[in-house]
This record gives C-alpha cells, sequence and structure tokens, in this order.
C-alpha cells in the first residue's frame, strides 16, 4: 500500500502572545512545530504501516524552505520519504488554491512512482483552523473523502473510519483510494528513536517547484490571484470582560452570592 | 460571471434521521439581517430524508422561501449526495451567498462544494455582515486558536460561502403559521454515486453529548483531580443535572482520561456557544478560551486567583470547587422551593 500523509508546519499557538500596545500577534521566538492534527494522521498511517507489511509512507508539506525541519522531524517517526511543495509562486494561497497547489503536486508525484491508496491530513491546521484543504483536495482529485475520523484500519478494497458524530462514533467505509482527515485519536504519536533521528536528519527531502508542474498547473488556479477568498483585515479580539470576582469568604457565602448574583441577573 | 444573476440569501439547512440541527433555525436570524441589507430573499435550503416540516418551520422563523430537497438518500449525511444537492440547487437558482452550519457535516460538506463550485468558502464564521455597498459579506472568523481574528471577503466569485459556529447567534422568535413559498425540488442522487457505506451508527452515551447546542454547560479541568467529579455523585455532574446542564471538559481532564473526548471543550474539541459556562478547576489555556469565546456569560471556580480564565471570566470565584459547588447545588435548590 502506499500512504500519503500531508503535513504543515505551524508556530505553536499555545506559545503565540498578544503584543499588549500594538494588539498583534508577537510571532518572534515562536517555535514551529507539526500541526498536531498532522502528527495524528502520520500516527494513524504509520500504524496501518505496521499491521499492513510492504506499506509506505510519503510525507508532503508546502512551505517555506524551513518546512523540511517538519518533514524530517515526520521522516523519524514512520515516513518512508518526504516532498516539500515550496515556490515564491505559491504565496499567498487560501485554501482552495492550496488544495490545489497540492492536489497537482500529489498527481506529479504519482506519476513519477504511482498511485496513492490513501491520503491523510490532520482535521485542520492549528494557525489557520479552517478544516477545508482536506476535502477541497479530495474534490480537485476526485476521490471521496472522510474527514473527523479517530481511527482507520484497512479491509481489502476500503478504508474503514471511526468517525466523530454528535451521539458517538459511525463506523463508515470508504472505498480507496480517499482522502481521511484526523481528529485526535485515543493514542499518541509515537516517540523518535536515537536511530530514526539520525537516519531523517540525513535523508533526502525532495523538492517540487512550479518549474516541475509548469505542464500540468493552471496558474491562474494559485497565489493570491488564484484565491477567491481575501483577508480584507486582522485584529485581536477582546477578551477582557468586567470580571466581579468573589472571593475571601467561605465556600458557602461565595456560593449564595454566586447564586443570587446569577439569578438577579437573570441568568440563571 | 455576472454577479446580476446571483441574488438572495440562503441558508443550508442541514438535517439528519429527519430532523434538523438547530444551526439551521440560528442562521435564520443572521440571514433575515443579511437578506434586507442586500435587498434580496431569505431562503432556506432544506436537504433530507422527509423533512417539509423542517421547511415550513424556517419559513416560521423567518425565512421568505424553502427549497425542498427530498429522498431516501438524504435520510443520513453523505458527502457525496448532500454535495450534489447542494451543487445543484445552487446552479439552478444562483444565491449570491450561502451560510453553512460549522457542524461536523456542515465543515465537510461545505469545502466539497466551494471547490467544485470553484468558489471562496470561510470556515466556522463568528460575525457576519456585508460591505458598505451591500455587496459583499464581510466573514469575520478566529484563527491561530483564537488569538487572532480575521475578516474575509470573496469579491470575484460567487456564490461566496461560508460556515457559521453554532451557539453564536440566537434563534429567532417564531411566527406560527407563516405563510411563504416551499417550492419542491427534484434531485435524485443515484445509489452507485454515493461512494461510502455506514456500517454502523453506535450512540456512546444515553443522552447526546451536544455541547454545540447546549444552552447550559458546566465544564470540569485539571483541578477535578480525578474522573469521581464528571460520574454520579461527583461535583460537576451534580451541578449539570441541577442546571439541566452538558458536561464538558477541559483537555487537561480528557488527556489525563477522566472523560470521553466527546466532552472536550477547546481547539482540540467542541467550540461552544452557550448562554452560561460553567469553569470549574480549568485553568484557561488560550485554546480552551478559543472554544468557549461564544459563550454569554463565563462563570469561573478556581483555586488560583491568578488563573487566567478569571480575566474571560463575568464571573470569578476565588475558591475550591469541591467546597463551593455543593453549596452552590444547595443554594439552586432553595431557589427552587421559593
Amino acid at each position: 500500500m502506499r500512504i500519503l500523509v500531508c503535513v504543515k508546519q505551524v508556530p505553536d499557538t499555545t506559545e503565540i502572545k498578544i503584543d499588549p500596545v500594538k494588539h498583534t500577534l508577537i510571532r518572534e521566538g515562536v517555535p514551529a512545530i507539526v500541526n498536531t492534527f498532522d502528527a495524528y494522521a502520520l500516527e494513524t498511517a504509520a500504524r496501518i504501516k505496521d499491521a499492513n507489511p510492504g506499506t509506505t509512507i510519503t510525507l508532503l508539506s508546502m512551505g517555506p524552505d524551513q518546512a523540511k525541519d517538519a518533514l524530517r522531524e515526520c521522516l523519524a517517526v514512520g515516513g518512508d520519504e518526504a516532498y516539500l511543495c515550496s515556490d515564491r509562486k505559491f504565496g499567498g494561497s487560501d485554501t482552495l488554491a492550496t488544495s490545489y497547489i497540492l492536489s497537482t503536486t500529489i498527481k506529479e508525484i504519482e506519476n513519477r512512482d504511482g498511485k496513492f491508496d490513501v491520503i491523510f491530513a490532520g482535521k485542520q491546521a492549528i494557525d489557520g483552523d479552517t478544516g477545508q484543504v482536506g476535502p477541497e483536495m479530495a474534490a480537485h482529485l476526485g476521490i471521496p473523502q472522510m474527514t473527523y475520523a479517530s481511527e482507520v484500519t484497512i479491509d481489502g478494497t476500503n478504508a474503514i473510519v471511526k468517525r466523530e458524530s454528535d451521539e458517538g462514533y459511525d463506523m463508515i467505509s470508504v472505498p480507496m483510494p480517499c482522502v481521511i482527515t484526523i481528529v485526535k485519536p485515543d493514542f499518541e504519536p509515537r516517540y523518535p528513536t536515537l536511530m530514526s533521528k539520525r537516519k531523517a536528519k540525513k535523508a533526502e527531502i525532495k523538492l517540487i517547484t512550479f518549474a516541475d508542474l509548469e505542464s500540468i498547473i493552471d496558474e491562474t488556479q494559485i497565489g493570491l490571484k488564484g484565491s477567491p477568498t481575501k483577508v480584507r483585515k486582522t485584529f485581536t479580539p477582546e477578551r477582557q470582560k468586567n470580571t466581579v470576582r468573589i472571593e475571601g469568604e467561605e465556600p458557602a457565602a461565595e456560593a449564595a452570592k454566586l447564586v443570587n448574583l446569577l439569578s438577579a441577573a437573570h441568568i440563571l | 460571471m455576472s454577479f446580476e444573476e446571483y441574488k438572495n440569501l440562503w441558508v443550508f439547512v442541514e438535517t439528519e434521521e429527519n430532523k434538523a440541527k438547530p444551526v439551521g433555525y440560528e442562521l435564520m436570524n443572521p440571514g433575515r439581517r443579511l437578506a434586507d441589507k442586500m435587498g434580496g430573499k431569505l431562503v432556506a435550503l432544506v436537504v433530507g430524508g422527509k423533512v417539509e416540516n423542517v421547511a415550513k418551520k424556517c419559513i416560521e422563523y423567518g425565512a421568505d422561501e424553502a427549497i425542498l430537497v427530498e429522498g431516501d438518500e438524504y435520510y443520513e449525511y453523505s458527502t457525496d449526495a448532500f454535495a450534489i444537492a447542494i451543487e445543484t440547487a445552487v446552479n439552478k437558482y444562483k444565491p449570491a451567498a450561502v451560510l453553512i452550519g460549522a457542524t461536523n457535516n456542515g465543515r465537510d460538506v461545505g469545502p466539497r462544494v466551494a471547490c467544485d463550485l470553484k468558489t471562496g468558502l470561510t470556515a466556522d464564521c463568528t460575525g457576519l455582515d456585508f460591505d458598505e455597498e451591500g455587496a459583499n459579506m464581510i466573514w469575520t472568523r478566529p484563527a491561530f486558536g483564537g488569538n487572532l481574528m480575521a475578516m474575509i471577503q470573496c469579491p470575484d466569485n460567487r456564490p461566496q460561502l461560508g460556515t457559521v459556529r453554532p451557539g453564536v447567534f440566537k434563534r429567532p422568535a417564531l411566527t406560527e403559521g407563516k405563510e411563504g413559498t416551499i417550492v419542491k425540488e427534484e434531485i435524485h442522487v443515484a445509489a452507485d454515486q454515493i461512494r461510502i457505506k455506514i456500517i454502523e451508527r453506535i450512540r456512546e452515551v444515553a443522552e447526546a453529548v451536544n455541547l454545540q447546542e447546549a444552552e447550559i454547560i458546566v465544564s470540569g479541568g485539571r483541578g477535578c483531580g480525578g474522573p469521581a467529579p464528571y460520574v454520579e455523585g461527583g461535583v460537576i455532574y451534580e451541578l449539570a443535572q441541577e442546571l439541566g446542564a452538558t458536561v464538558g471538559a477541559s483537555r487537561a481532564a480528557v488527556d489525563s482520561g477522566w472523560i470521553a473526548h466527546a466532552h472536550q471543550v477547546g481547539q482540540t474539541g467542541k467550540t461552544v456557544g452557550p448562554k452560561i459556562y460553567f469553569a470549574c478547576g480549568i485553568s484557561g489555556a488560550i485554546q480552551h478560551l478559543a472554544g468557549i469565546a461564544g459563550a454569554q456569560y463565563v462563570v469561573a471556580i478556581n483555586k488560583d486567583p491568578e488563573a487566567p480564565i478569571f480575566a474571560a471570566s463575568d464571573y470569578a470565584v476565588v475558591g475550591d470547587l469541591f467546597k463551593v459547588i455543593p453549596a452552590m447545588i444547595e443554594e439552586l435548590k432553595k431557589m427552587k422551593n421559593e
């Protein structure tokens, strides 16, 4: 089996602070990490590989040269080979343009080395939080999609997916090839070993640029120009509230005060 | 592309097993305002098994018109069937904008449709408006785990699409018996066009953990110290029972294995918009705050007077949750008896 895992390098959003004066994000010094959900997607793929000998995992990331670090991290925990899709022409792409570039890159890799059976990605990236690139990739490729999956096994030519629902979960069979996006599963990603780290450090990251795709890509569908959505403005949300503090009293007194306040304000 | 052809404001009303997801009705509220602002009609697109009653309700909630797409193939959700239904209707009637509830299914079908129609989709919006000319929607959404808000437009493509977070908008008042046109649209999807197969639907919990639609949520975090507070006899469970609330949890509590992931609120869990959110023993990591940004009132109970959750709360109780909550339950019981 051939599995592709899409990986995005993102700033660790838990480390992001707001400049109290300018009300902008302070990005300096924020560590770049592998998107949490992509790490879960890779672990899901690695588990399939463990259960199905002969399976290979190809990694694909779109981003600047720095994203190679993220790919190397993934090579150390299950990935067999890695591609970085990178070009100035790709900058400014929204989800539709990004998914178009990624799906075109996938076609190029498939032309070189053969079709993928499953394409994995995280349910969303923790910086953009859109969750749209996965399904849009599936639409570009014309293959089925399965989102919000917490567990995936393979049964013949189908993937059996445990998909989150409001009341519990659904077990769904989806024919391969398909795109599957992963939520937080019941397991944690594996750790690299010294050996796998060393190997990943030396591994070749294959680069795919616009020139490699030129014959199969439509330039009007990429970058800022090929993006239907435009960011008009960004701002930091007002989170400070006029907090009513209840403290320094016995628990029973505090509780009574709270309930009375909530009731007086018609909140309860 | 001639923009004049694209009229009206649509709300896609998701149904499952013949029942509408509440966010569909909620969206009639901003939908009405936006349709008036653009000078168009508010139209509900209702897709489901047998859901004419849902279409009628949409009209009672303020829609001028409902387009009704019915068929057995829509009784349960599949990306393929729902995408075909939405795309066929959109291509025929050409709405200027479509609002889609940002449920799991809405966030699944939205991008599929956007890509097939080659248009822009803004994810998980919390604010909706038109620009001054009334031509382009302004979609406001959180990013970077809620640290940043972005205003997005889709100026050169139609229709403009957006998924909207459940619970952000209040359901409008219902006018019983309000008249409106229901257009029955025959769109059918052949069995072999639906590529997936639902093997089994498992209800893990006796009642749905429907955090996204909950009016009141009582959430417990690291301060709960173990699984006991979440089950019968425990403080979180009992307070939720007393208030008719849904039980939530922070990532710390879920990661510790104290409660199932279905209860998790925050960036890796569910984003919620209840009337009241009780954060008990939750410190208030930025991801958690992002998940509760839609809450109307936040009440925090925490031992740590410096807990970041307090700055995001309307009512901050500094105290031991194991002592404060039982006292609260007693007070609530007293209030009920009066």
